[in-house]
């Protein structure tokens, strides 16, 4: 049923697919294809789960505290933010 | 309502509105942002703790310049995208690498009929995909490998989870750069954790 052309074709799409950018031509073909390509189905299976670990594992790292004197600073800036704005519609 | 913020752009309406509370629900929830984001892009702690703290005062000063509060995360990431790249012309000249799709694409046995890939079992995983510490690691190296204009694609559209739109307007490339880099950088985090499981399972 699948070739080798075919699967390189839908190789380079299975992100776009995933995350349902992929055209609507495209997104056909990948559903007919993988419907007879067991190995397209593996390696898309494959991808899921790697995407869903690699989204995980970014989220451990916390930031070292911030200072009160950096914290002071922001918002200073962010005070004087707001009067030029109120001032900027008066 | 009565209910914590949820999206970006509320937060940055009741940001420019000075609404009570906004100040500190914005630094709490960017602050963290900006500096998972720098660290993956410069490496060094202290180098992602300036650009997070420096990227915060230059929203706070300019704030006055964003007009749509639809684009506050966009906005916000392109400015720490930019400090990334100083601190980084400033430390190490990072050449431009490319990933190559055939590199990644798994090795195939056998013919038309009974073709089968050479791949990890990946179907043994529980679905509650827990990452153990070795694991960890090895996603961490894989990471930290990926070339700068890939690994910033990655932090974006999947830490971040900005829109392709939004990482290709923070990156200033189309959205077709956006999804190729995007495809072959989770295809070579995939290949690195795929030669992790079939090396510890051996």
């Amino acid at each position: 049923m699948s070739n080798k052309r075919d699967c390189d074709r839908i190789f380079a799409l299975l992100s776009e697919y995933l995350d349902a950018e992929a055209a609507p031509g495209d997104c056909e073909e990948i559903e007919r294809h993988i419907a007879g390509c067991k190995p397209c189905v593996e390696f898309l299976e494959s991808l899921k789960k790697s995407v869903r670990l690699s989204r995980a594992f970014q989220t451990q790292e916390p930031p070292p505290p911030m200072s009160d004197d950096v914290r002071a600073s922001l918002r200073e800036a962010y005070r004087k933010s707001l009067q030029s704005r109120s001032e900027h519609k008066t | 309502m009565g209910a914590a913020v949820t999206t970006d752009s509320e937060l940055a309406r009741k940001l420019i509105e000075g609404a009570d509370g906004a100040f500190e629900n914005f630094v709490d929830v960017y602050y963290a942002k900006l500096f998972r984001y720098s660290y993956t892009m410069c490496s060094q702690r202290e180098d992602a703790e300036e650009v997070a703290q420096d990227t915060l005062l230059r929203v706070f000063e300019s704030l006055n310049q964003l007009r749509e509060p639809d684009h506050l995360k966009s906005w916000v990431f392109r400015i720490a995208k930019n400090a990334c790249l100083m601190k980084r012309r400033k430390s190490v000249f990072a050449p431009k690498t490319e990933i190559s799709l055939d590199e990644l694409k798994p090795k195939r046995v056998g013919d038309d009929g009974g073709m089968r890939i050479e791949i990890a079992d990946w179907s043994a995983l529980p679905e509650d995909l827990a990452l153990d510490a070795e694991m960890r690691r090895q996603l961490q190296r894989a990471v930290h490998e990926l070339p700068d204009s890939y690994k910033s694609v990655f932090l974006l559209r999947d830490i971040e989870e900005l829109s392709t739109g939004e990482a290709a307007d923070v990156l200033g490339v189309t959205t077709d750069v956006v999804k190729t880099r995007l495809h072959r950088a989770r295809l070579a985090l995939r290949k690195s954790l795929d030669e992790y499981m079939r090396e510890s399972r051996a």
